[in-house]
This record gives structure tokens, sequence and C-alpha cells, in this order.
């Protein structure tokens, strides 16, 4: 397997954008990314889309050729990956997998989402079409109350708190403060936190993540031909995608998500490094719940020792593991299928020591984590400099 | 389809954002509930809140979805 790199990032901004249309975002964030890395779209030999709902949202079908052909890729494959919210992050991980394997050079990989042109029930609705149809969601689950449900439950074992969760929210929009793309630059106190409208109990408004327009994009390529295309290659030194029961019905143990566990483990074992080597890491905060979840699976903190090492700091900015510098799915806005690529964009950044205000001290090794649905689908990508 | 029996709440949740097809029933109660076989099952509460650790008895199917009580 040949080593790979990313040569360039583009993103647009996250937010309620009532005069963008899918494709125009989409078309942003690609151009965005060819630009950042010196490279045309005559040179491209593929281009994978990561899209959760583009056809539920705005009609529009056979997503990955409509937007390509728009930037002018035409000859070559062009297709659409869905896995719920780990959309563009599985996209990442085939595109990443086929130039590993020597099938192409030079790849496009582009995530968007446009989401606000629906009602929030109905967007709502669309969304829960990631869960367990025949179950979970007849019965009336959407993905707040599933989340509601891992933290009840995660509450009930390992005794976290309303605080703790509420601290990830207060952190994740200090820092979606300083992002000038983020959704909702608006700093909130604990109390607020604490005080927000309830959504699915414990959770409020507070604790779930934007429902957001916007778009991101990757260009990836093999490590021997980066220095052609940029002077601040990214390697990726590990990724992995694993799967997992979609109903939570059907898991034995809700407060850890197994997917996030396998996925871990060989990414980290591809990369060669462990846990305590990850200096920093974009997760996946679609509820502040999974927050607390993903740094105990990743192997950051004892299992259920997220919410103590949340509310004491340790994943802010300047604490000990910076989570989420960029302002997380909270902040920054989780348009879902852009958010695996948003969350390499924004790890890239860091890499590249470009993150501005938001940038983390000890950024040579990184981890994003993409996770889809409820724990059906986790990618995760660890990210170096080359 | 059958009676379910009885279990135990593993998680619950009360839901105040509903999808459309639920908008009129808000707020309502979803747990996911351990049956006696050791199967889980997601299920609406009717009356009185469940909390963790709560029986609960099984009441009927509305529209395929299983709806259970509290017990006393």
């Amino acid at each position: 397997m040949r080593p790979v790199a990313v040569a360039g990032i583009g993103k647009t901004a996250f937010g309620a954008f009532p005069d963008r249309d899918l494709r125009s975002l989409a078309v942003e964030a690609g151009q965005k990314a060819l630009e950042n890395g010196h490279a045309s779209t005559s040179q491209l030999e593929a281009f994978y889309l990561g899209n959760f709902a583009g056809p539920s949202f705005t009609g529009q079908n056979h997503l990955a050729p409509y937007v390509a052909s728009a930037m002018g890729i035409t000859g070559v494959p062009a297709t659409r990956f869905e896995a719920a919210c780990a959309s563009s992050g599985s996209a990442f991980f085939h595109a990443v997998s086929a130039v590993a394997a020597g099938l192409y050079d030079i790849v496009l990989v582009v995530g968007v989402e446009k989401m606000t042109s629906q009602p929030t029930p109905k967007v709502t609705e669309i969304l829960a079409g990631a869960g367990d149809g025949c179950g979970e969601v007849r019965a009336g689950a959407t993905f707040p109350a599933l989340f509601a449900m891992i933290a009840r439950r995660h509450m009930y074992q390992y005794g976290t708190t309303r605080e703790q969760l509420a601290a990830v929210a207060v952190k994740n929009h200090q820092n979606g403060a300083k992002n000038p793309l983020a959704h909702m630059r608006k700093v909130i106190t604990m109390e607020q936190a604490l005080a927000g409208k309830p959504i699915a109990e414990p959770l409020t408004v507070y604790d779930c993540s934007l429902i957001s327009d916007g778009a991101a994009a990757v260009l990836i390529m093999p490590l021997e031909r980066a220095a052609e295309f940029t002077d601040k290659p990214v390697r990726v030194l590990g990724i992995a995608q694993t799967s997992d029961n979609v109903a939570l019905d059907e898991k034995d143990d809700i407060t850890t998500f197994r997917a996030v566990k396998t996925s871990a483990e060989k990414a980290y074992k591809m990369a060669g490094v462990q846990a305590a080597d990850i200096q920093f890491a974009e997760v996946h905060d679609c509820f502040t719940i999974a927050e607390i979840i993903a740094i105990e699976d990743l192997g950051f903190v004892p299992k259920g020792q997220g919410g103590p090492y949340s509310l004491a700091g340790g994943t802010c900015l300047h604490g000990e593991r910076p989570v989420n510098a960029s302002g997380g799915l909270k902040s920054k806005g989780h348009p879902v299928g852009a958010t695996g690529t948003g969350q390499i964009c924004d790890v890239v950044e860091q890499i590249r020591g470009q993150a501005g205000e938001r940038q983390v001290k000890r950024n040579s090794l990184g981890l994003a984590q993409n996770l889809g649905g409820s724990g059906a689908t986790s990618v995760i990508t660890i990210l170096g400099a080359a | 389809m059958s009676d379910l029996g009885s279990g135990t709440i593993y998680t619950e949740t009360v839901i105040y954002s509903a999808p459309e097809a639920y908008v009129n029933d808000v707020p309502y109660q979803l747990a996911i509930i351990e049956l006696a076989t050791g199967r889980r099952v997601t299920a609406r509460i009717d009356g009185e809140r469940a909390h963790i650790g709560d029986q609960v008895r099984f009441a009927e199917f509305r529209n395929s979805v299983p709806f259970f009580r509290k017990q006393s």
C-alpha cells in the first residue's frame, strides 16, 4: 500500500443559506480544495461525494456526476457514498483506499448537505431515516431521542451529570466563536446550557448540534507526488471504517460505540501509534454525550471518565488534549454529509499551523472521528505532518 | 401480534421535538425495555413516567408500535 497525503482542503461556511443550493455549496468547496492544492480538474482521476440525504432534502438524485460535471469534471468515476452522518468520512476512507492501492493518483473528495430548506419536523424525520425504521423510528424515536437514551444510561452507569454534558457545549461554543466559518459563533454560559429548552430529556437544545448547510472538500494523492502540488502535505497515517448494528436496542451496551473502538484500534495499528500519542482530535459531537463517549472509546480517558475530564477542562483549546478546537458539530454546525471531510480539513489546518486563534500548541499528530447514526458506522483518520 | 409480557426499563427519554408523524403526541416517553426473555424492545410508555430499573407491563400495539405501562 502506498502512503497517501492530503494536498488541498476547501470549506464553505457552515450555516443556513436560503439562497444557496446543494450543488453550489459542493462546487465552492471542491474548487477551493483544488486551488489550495494547486491542481486542476483535468488532473483528477476520480471524484468521491459524501452525502447523506440529498434526494430527501432536495429531490435531486444521481448527485456525484451532478456535482462533478458542474465543476467541469467528466470522464472519471464519480460516485456518492452514504453512511448517515459518516457519509463523507466514508467517501474519504474509500478514496484513500483506492489511492493507497494504486488505482488512482489525484482524487477529489467532497462532502455536502443542504438541510435548511425543510422545516424542523421534516428534517427530524429525514435524519431519523438513519435509524431502524421498523423498530425505534416507528415507535417515535428521533436522533436526539436515541442519544438522550444513551445519555440516560451513561448517567446511570457512570454518574455522568448534566453539568458535564453542558461543559462540552460551553467549550465547543468557546472554540466555535473563534472560527470564521462556524454556523453559531456565540459563546454560551453554563447557566444558559443547563436552562436550554428540552428536546429529549435529559438533552436540551444546547446539547444538540445544528441543522446546517455546507460543504467541505479534500484533495488527496500519493505522498510521493504531493511535493508537485504543495509545500504543506499532510500524511494519512492511519484510517479505518467499521460497522455495527443500526438499532440501539440490538446493542449490548449503549454507553459505548463498538464501531468506534474497532475502527480506532485498526487506525492506531496502521499508524503505529497509541491513543496516548494523539495530541488533538476532532470528534463527532452530534450531541454532547457523543463527545464524552468518543473520548472514552478512543482511549483518551478510562471508561466513565469522559464527563469529569470534560468538566475539568482536559479537552479545552489549551487543555491537556484539545478536542473540537473547530467548535465541533455543536458550534461549527453539522451539515451531515459535509461533517467527515470538514473534520479532515480542520485537522489538516491544525497540522499546517493555519488555525489562527484556534491553533493548538502540540499539532503534529491529530485524529478525526466521524460517526454514522447511533454508531452503526465509524470512520477514524489519523493525520500527521509529512 | 402477541403479548410482550413484562420487562424492565433499560433506558428512557421524554421527547419534546418530534418527527412530522408524531408532532401531535409531544411530550411522549420512549424507552428501551429489557423483556423477561432478555430481548430488548423500543417502545412507548403510556401513563405514569417510568425510570431506569422500573418494571413495566405490555399494554397494547397501536399501529404496530408496542405500548407499555409502569407496574404499580
